[in-house]
């Protein structure tokens, strides 16, 4: 105790109390919201059918009506397809924490087997785009990356972002990151368009177009980068915020101890 | 009490205050260590940057906190040159400091202007120069050499004529045409109606001979944006409606505004935003322009389907695509 | 020993072919003050060589081509797509070439910290009203450079034709284009024809590496010999007058520390290349017209132009079959083109104002001259409202917020936060001001309490030392000019709105809190 009240007045004390709180909230908080990740296990079909509407009855109806035919505030889900429920329910998506701008990724809050059983119960609304089989989603095998770096730019760069970092759309709408998305959340989105997202069907964007944009973005999530850190790969913004804060600052900071007068 | 403000008096430069390198021997001997460790340490950086060079492999990765992986060979190179050039530089200045004199020194300034009797015999130089020529009285001179020099200053505007082609029609002009067929970019696809689902968007560009060798040029005015929207919820005049082909609707993806691609779709909006300036053009009016700097619609391009059902272009766009200029007429 | 002998061969043979020991011996002593804002500008000077090395060095590999080629390196992502020349070539400085991408980082760094530290300077130069007589010229030349360096940045960054730049360079065109009448002659004439064309990186190229370096040697030569001749300016203090310099000289204190001050530019912009990512062209792509990447911005000294073209109304005239863009015309060129004369004139607007017509070598305490320090700070505010406008996406999806509501909100602030800025520096440095004065008067406050016999607690004020006294009040507090609208005569004076907006501007600029005189400390000290 002694030592420390030693240094009580030490002009560094404070800076070196509130960096350490900061660090200790921090710390403390990541660790107590760590989440754990579930198992999936396989269900009967008619069974997971029946458990996905009660699901969707009890966690979805009062926003998407009773028959899932929409409301004021939710759209309609007949005709979205597995792979729309799929992909809003596996990102954590749905169901929505609160009404912001556009729905936020976040830890889904249904299991794997809880988001098939929905899934399949949508499916048996009306026809709508399937979740691609696991074997189809061979992007390794089936895609380019240089072509898929082509389609990116030509398709997807304009919302998020030269190398899927995410962009600002109007009024508070963004396209999200698409860093850490699974293939085949990736694959549902440009099939089913969520939200903002257009939809990108087969034809105009074929299947093995879609795996090499898919190949490409996995690509780019997993290269490192060449030249130091990344400074969040959006450009020119976060270049001059480090060119002026660190490049200039150390400089006028060794031109203060230069002109300083020696002891 | 006097009237005049007198102002505090100067008291002199302070004095001198003594490093303890200039009293202190083992002090100064010191510092001259310190400077020769930073020297050192320079050195150091320069035997990094050749080992890093010559030795450290171009695809080998480490992880360094809070950057990541990081390429040791570009590391290697950038610290090794950072230490080797940064030390020198804290050496001269450690040695300035602690070792170098730095007594103030005073010297004196000189009044700028120049004495009276040097300006009075430059004005006579001048003028006795100048009316040697004879500028002033001989006006033939003078108004011939201003014709001569003023006519010689435009040889080089002339010469430099030839950097490009006249504009003539061509900024009012893409490769649109009737019949020509909507294929996909890249791709180069014919696009059926079928194909786009609503709520679809499609990249797309004219059909042509060699796709292989489309022009930059040519497509930064064909680029084109294919939108499916459902008939009813489009709300144009009579005219532009016609334009459409069931939902689908196709506009130039070149901003009226400044001339970058626009084609960020907000689906469940309806929106066209523009990443560079942020115009919002609404397509449910014609890519009316709702919101930022963009003062003209996005050229609407007339689309119908051909019998097999492939989108084609009915005419080509009516107005010129892209930026505004000068000679730009709208009726 | 002989004087040939004391000097040695080299020496000797030099003065003997230019008489160069005369001039040595005068300039090797030149005195120069000695404080930390005055290495701003060895920042910018250093940063400029820098960038001449390591860009000679791109030159050897860079193809400033526009030719079509499809990429055969190593990089995969890229690998058989189509991409100009310049684009691969660039792709392969950074890939194959051995310290290609840390010279093309160092590059880049190197021309961020040129330019931020040409504003610093410029600032610096501007509150110390170190631009007065005679250095009106050299404040000129300055804003020269300034504007020169942006241009010059902007050519750089397009070199490569990446997708990014090539978005800048397609605005850069629009604004061309939208000059009326000319416009669309000059922009076919820029670009050998339709955009993007095949011509416009070659000759660029030509400008970035030959014309504008050029100029920026003459300007800066220019620049460095006046502060040469004219003699560096001084911050004002005990034994500093207007006829003196107060300082080391050069040699060896001034060059050790100004040489070794190279060394630590160099060294941490190479710093900055190692650890700091800038400008990794291969994600964004090669350039062409269909394609573009959300957020698209260009470098921070030409993010204000981009945050004003943002901000601007959509307002064009279409009339008898032409079309005027002031949406474009009025943001990106006239409004810069009005700030960047003002900016060049103001030494002479403020003589102007302040009636002065005489050489200061001492600089002012940006307190002591409110009126300019506020203008400052005005513009400051306008650079940051525009700045952040032009990042306005950015930090829309970094803090959560709508573009639609910065813009709105950069739209209102920078007609209503510039001034509001006025308003408060003013006051600040009036209070400074006020301060100051007490300082001089009362003495600095120690903290500690003394009990006097009849029980009043009172603060120990401990008096401040006479060279801090001087410091504080040796500036000079001109009163404002007098225009009377007829002169001794009783005839009504010529240009009397002018003087009569001279003489208020004159009453403001001159606005201050009187400063402690020699009488009034006596009195204190009678007390």
């Amino acid at each position: 105790m002694k030592r420390i009240s030693r240094y009580r007045r030490h002009k560094a004390a404070g800076p070196f109390l509130l960096l350490f709180a900061l660090f200790a909230i921090g710390t403390t908080f990541n660790v107590a919201s760590a989440t754990t990740s579930a198992e999936t296990t396989a269900a009967d079909r008619s069974v997971q059918i029946e458990e996905g509407r009660q699901i969707f009855l009890k966690g979805c109806s009062s926003c998407h009506g009773l028959n899932a035919e929409g409301a004021q505030i939710a759209p309609s889900l007949i005709g979205v397809g597995a792979a729309s429920v799929d992909f809003q329910v596996g990102t954590g998506r749905m169901p929505l924490a609160e009404m912001s701008a556009q729905a936020m990724r976040k830890d889904p809050i249904y299991s794997p087997e809880e988001t098939a059983a929905l899934a399949a119960y949508v499916a048996t609304l009306a026809p709508g785009p399937a979740i691609p089989a696991e074997s189809s989603l061979n992007f390794e095998r089936d895609g380019s990356t240089a072509e898929g770096g082509e389609l990116f730019r030509n398709n997807c760069a304009m919302c998020h972002n030269f190398a899927g970092q995410g962009g600002a759309l109007s009024q508070g709408k963004y396209a999200p990151t698409l860093m850490g998305v699974e293939p085949k959340h990736i694959y549902e989105a440009m099939v089913t368009g969520p939200q903002s997202m257009p939809v990108f069907s087969d034809k105009t964007i074929t299947t093995e177009e879609k795996m090499s944009i898919i190949k490409w973005i996995k690509a780019a999530e997993s290269e490192p980068n060449l030249g130091g850190a990344s400074l969040g790969r959006v450009g020119p913004v976060t270049e001059g915020l480090l060119g002026w804060v660190l490049g200039l600052g150390m400089l006028i900071g060794v031109a203060v101890w230069l002109a300083m007068k020696a002891r | 009490m006097s009237n005049e403000i007198e102002a505090i008096q100067d008291p002199g430069l302070p004095a001198h205050v003594h490093r303890k390198a200039d009293t202190d021997p083992a002090a100064a001997n010191r510092a001259e260590r310190q400077v020769a460790i930073l020297f050192g340490i320079s050195a150091l950086g320069t035997v990094l940057l050749i080992v890093s060079y010559i030795f450290i492999p171009d695809d080998l990765f480490i992880f360094i906190p809070v950057m990541g992986n990081q390429n040791a060979h570009q590391l290697g190179l950038g610290l090794g040159m950072a230490i080797s050039l940064f030390f020198i530089g804290m050496g001269a200045i450690h040695w300035a400091k602690t070792l170098m004199p730095d007594t103030e020194v005073v010297a004196q300034r000189h009044e700028l202007r120049s004495p009276d009797s040097d300006r009075k015999d430059f004005v006579d130089a001048v003028k006795s120069g100048a009316g040697a020529a004879g500028l002033g009285r001989r006006s033939l001179i003078k108004r011939s050499l201003g014709a001569a020099l003023g006519l010689s200053a435009l040889s080089p505007l002339l010469l430099l004529r030839d950097l490009g082609p006249l504009p003539g029609k061509e900024l009012e002009k893409t490769s649109w045409k009737s019949g020509t067929y909507l294929v996909t970019d890249p791709g180069n696809r014919r696009i059926k109606d079928s194909d786009l689902e609503v709520g679809a968007v499609a990249q797309v560009l004219p059909e042509i001979a060699d796709p292989e060798h489309r022009k930059l040029s040519d497509i930064a005015k064909d680029a084109v944006l294919l939108i499916r929207l459902r008939p009813q919820e489009f709300n144009l005049e009579a005219d532009k409606l016609a334009m459409t082909h069931d939902g689908i609707i196709a506009f130039s993806k070149i901003c009226s505004h400044m001339g970058c691609a626009v084609a960020l779709y907000e689906q469940q909006t309806k929106h066209l935003l523009c990443p560079c300036h942020q115009s919002t053009f609404d397509v449910t009016r014609g890519a009316k322009v709702i919101f930022g700097p963009s003062a003209r619609p996005l050229p609407q391009l007339d689309i119908t389907i051909d019998d097999e059902g492939y989108l084609v272009a009915r005419q080509p766009f009516s107005e010129p695509v892209g930026p505004s200029f000068w000679e730009r007429n709208s009726q | 020993m002989t004087v040939e002998a004391r000097l040695g061969t080299v020496a000797n043979y030099v003065d003997e072919r230019t008489g160069g020991a005369a001039w040595m011996k005068k300039n090797l002593q030149k005195v120069f003050p000695d404080h930390w804002s005055f290495l701003l500008g060895e920042v910018a000077l250093y940063s400029f060589v820098i960038l001449l090395l390591s860009g000679t060095f791109l030159t050897f590999w860079f193809d400033p081509s526009q030719r079509e080629v499809i990429y055969e390196g190593s990089y995969e992502p890229l690998e058989g797509i189509k991409m100009s020349a310049a684009y691969a070539s660039a792709l392969h400085i950074s890939f194959e070439v051995r310290g290609g991408l840390l010279m093309r980082q160092i590059h880049h760094w190197a021309a961020l910290i040129f330019m931020a530290a040409i504003v610093a300077h410029m600032m610096r130069v501007f509150f110390t009203g170190a631009f007065r007589k005679p250095r009106e010229g050299n404040w000129i030349l300055g804003i020269g450079l300034l504007t020169l360096g942006i241009v010059e940045g902007f050519l750089g960054y397009s070199l490569p034709d990446d997708l990014l730049s090539g978005t800048g360079v397609r605005i850069a065109e629009a604004i061309i284009q939208a000059l009326p009448v000319v416009g669309s002659y000059f922009a076919y004439f820029a670009f050998g024809g339709a955009f993007p064309g095949e011509a416009f990186i070659p000759r660029i190229y030509t400008v970035h590496v030959l014309l504008l370096p050029g100029a920026f040697l003459a300007l800066i030569t220019a620049h460095l010999m006046l502060v040469w001749y004219q003699k560096h300016t001084q911050y004002p203090g005990p034994g500093r007058t207007e006829k003196n310099v107060v300082g080391y000289p050069l040699m060896p204190t001034y060059m050790a520390k100004a040489g070794g001050f190279f060394f630590i530019v160099f060294g941490v912009t190479a710093f900055l290349a190692a650890v700091a990512s800038i400008n990794p062209i291969w994600l964004y792509g090669p350039y062409t017209p269909g394609q573009i990447s959300a957020g698209s911005q260009p470098d921070w000294y030409m993010g204000w132009l981009d945050g004003l073209v943002r901000m601007a109304p959509p307002i064009e005239t279409q009339a008898f079959g032409h079309t005027i863009s002031w949406n474009i015309l009025v943001p990106g060129l006239i409004i810069p083109g009005i700030l960047f004369t003002g900016m060049a004139l103001y030494p002479f607007i403020e003589s102007w104002i302040t009636g002065d017509k005489r050489e200061h070598h001492l600089l002012d305490r940006p307190r002591n001259a409110p009126n300019r320090t506020a203008l400052g700070a005005m513009s400051l505010t306008f650079v940051m409202v525009t700045l952040i406008n032009g990042g306005n996406d950015i930090i829309a999806t970094h803090f959560d917020l709508s573009i639609n509501q910065i813009m709105w909100g950069t739209r209102f602030g920078v007609f209503l936060l510039p001034p509001l800025a006025f308003v408060i520096t003013k006051r600040l440095c009036l209070s400074l001001q006020r301060a100051d004065r007490d300082l001089v008067l009362h003495g600095r406050e120690t903290g500690t309490l003394l009990r006097l016999p009849h029980g009043e607690f009172v603060e120990v004020h401990e008096p401040i030392s006479p060279e801090k006294a001087y410091f504080l009040t040796s500036h000079e507090q001109a009163p404002a000019l007098e225009l009377p609208a007829v002169d001794g005569h009783g005839v009504k004076r010529a240009h009397a709105l002018r003087n009569k907006l001279r003489a208020r501007m004159s009453v403001a600029n001159a606005e201050a809190i009187p400063k402690v005189s020699l009488n009034e400390l006596k009195e204190i000290e009678h007390h």
